[in-house]
């Protein structure tokens, strides 16, 4: 079977100038993904799990190491992939989920959440009537739904920000501890969604704070290891 | 190239050119120079921007940003340097055109709004009056039409229509923002400048401005370049961002990374100076 994503020997240097100091957050990191498969990323705080996630996406930009995804066209190494082929994934195929929403000043929830139907070209009234949806599934108020999201709480944001990330079915979906300050039903409604999207071949890679969340859909795991602060580098 | 700037280049790989985007850039501005005197305003920049994409340029005073931007618009011709745009009809540098065909291509396929609403806008005139006058420039007559044309712009820079026929010296920045912003897209232009669009608007009507921009951005997916000292302005809207300092690029990357991993000491300053 054809992989989604093959990850080889990646690492990770953050090099702070104002410190003159490197932080080595990972490196070595090799792994393969398939479609439907989920990968459950372990390790203590601070290891180095989301900074992985975020080097996937490229909001990180790796030290050295190839990121093979996979797609119609043929491979391309996302840690060397030009910026406006990343953009392009970032629309179609690759989707990140964090805890915190990004909401804009008056835009309504419901708009936020169909903005990635509208910029796959769904007609609005479609876009909006599958937004609602979600956004019930995941327990958001009917008195919210033309709301801006901005005066939410941290809770009710979250619910925004899964409904808008799930609601387009990606190829492969980044999940950064989307559980974290959830209620029992939108964790309930998250793991449903999760599942309906591994059974219709979404590749998954995640880090949640409670695995047991998740205990049902997750096919393997990598554990990662701390790595030293190098002292000053003299350059 | 210093040890430092060594030293960055191998914390980071090298990208590839595109491969998946096959469309070819809207604009292509290679190698640009300019001095005025002494000073060195553009050092070799080079930029690319793909259609309906959103282009953010950051830097200081003095950066050159603006400076790019009005070579943008064929406001100034640069000492050296290539700029194309990709559209039906056009073709070699655009900097050789003459005068005219150079205020059509402005007038047709390139929208500005300056932060300054008196480089942009007569204030005496009528607000519609303003916008009809971008469309008179590209040939439309018809009284009807040109009212027609001028209030939908203005409807959609969600301009007051009960006050189109106010004198922009007698409307709020805010407003005066959205006439200049209307009179830009009039013709539905293929390139939407901003210089520093929102500085000088309090925050509240800032975030309005803003708004309506991004809605003209989804709706019609115009391709735009927003040049701001504001991080805050240059997060919200760009997809791509390029730092600018002492007339040269510094760093350019997806606004996520440039954000979150800034590579260059200058924009890791920037960065961490506004958080």
């Amino acid at each position: 079977m054809q992989p989604v994503l093959h990850v080889e020997g990646l690492a990770k240097t953050f090099h702070m100038h104002h410190l003159d100091q490197r932080l080595h957050a990972f490196s070595g990191i090799g792994f393969t993904l398939h479609a439907g498969e989920f990968l459950l990323l372990k390790g203590a705080n601070g290891v180095g799990k989301s900074t992985l996630l975020r080097t996937l996406y490229r909001s990180y930009l790796p030290r050295s190491g190839h990121v093979w995804y996979h797609t119609a066209e043929g491979r391309i190494d996302l840690a060397r992939a030009a910026d406006v082929d990343i953009a392009l994934l970032r629309r179609r195929e690759i989707g990140f989920v964090t805890q915190f929403l990004i909401a804009r000043p008056r835009v309504a929830a419901e708009e936020i959440v169909a903005e990635p139907l509208r910029q796959a070209g769904i007609a609005q009234p479609e876009a909006l009537s599958e937004a609602r949806r979600w956004l019930e599934e995941f327990g958001v108020k009917r008195d919210l739904w033309r709301a801006y999201p901005t005066t939410f709480s941290g809770g009710e944001q979250q619910k925004v920000n899964l409904a808008r990330a799930l609601i387009l079915p990606q190829r492969l979906l980044l999940l950064d501890e989307p559980t974290a300050s959830l209620d029992v039903n939108a964790r309930a409604a998250l793991v449903r969604r999760l599942a309906d999207l591994k059974a219709q071949g979404v590749a998954m890679i995640g880090v949640f704070h409670h695995p047991g969340d998740v205990a049902g859909l997750v096919d393997r795991d990598i554990e990662l290891k701390s790595e030293e602060i190098d002292g000053h580098v003299d350059i | 190239m210093t040890l430092q700037e060594l030293h960055i280049r191998a914390a980071a790989l090298q990208q590839l050119p595109p491969q998946l985007m096959t469309t070819p850039p809207l604009l292509t501005m290679t190698a640009i120079s300019k001095r005025y005197g002494d000073v060195t305003a553009l050092q070799d920049v080079s930029a690319k921007v793909y259609p309906g994409e959103v282009l953010g340029i950051v830097g200081e005073s003095g950066s050159g940003k603006s400076t790019l931007l009005r070579m943008m618009n064929l406001e100034d011709i640069p000492d050296e340097g290539d700029y194309r745009l990709d559209l039906p009809g056009l073709g070699g540098n655009l900097f050789h055109l003459d005068r005219l065909e150079r205020r059509m291509l402005c007038a047709r396929q390139i929208g500005i709004v300056y932060q300054n609403p008196h480089l942009g806008l007569l204030m005496n005139h009528s607000s519609s009056g303003n916008v009809a006058e971008r469309l008179l420039i590209a040939g439309e007559r018809s009284f009807e039409a040109l009212r027609a044309r001028a209030r939908d712009a203005l409807d959609a820079s969600e301009f007051p229509l009960a006050r189109m026929d106010a004198r922009p010296v007698e409307l709020s920045g805010g407003m005066q923002q959205r006439v200049q912003l209307a009179k830009a897209i009039a013709l539905e232009p293929a390139l939407l400048l901003l210089d520093e669009p929102t500085t000088g608007l309090d925050v509240s009507v800032q975030a309005l401005v803003l708004d309506t921009l991004k809605r003209l951005q989804r709706d019609r997916a115009i391709t735009m370049v927003i040049v701001s000292h504001d991080l805050g302005v240059i997060r919200t809207m760009a997809d791509r961002v390029m730092v600018m300092r002492r007339g040269s690029v510094v760093e350019e990357g997806l606004v996520d990374q440039i954000f979150q991993d800034p590579q260059h000491a200058y924009t890791q300053q920037l960065v961490h100076a506004k958080l």
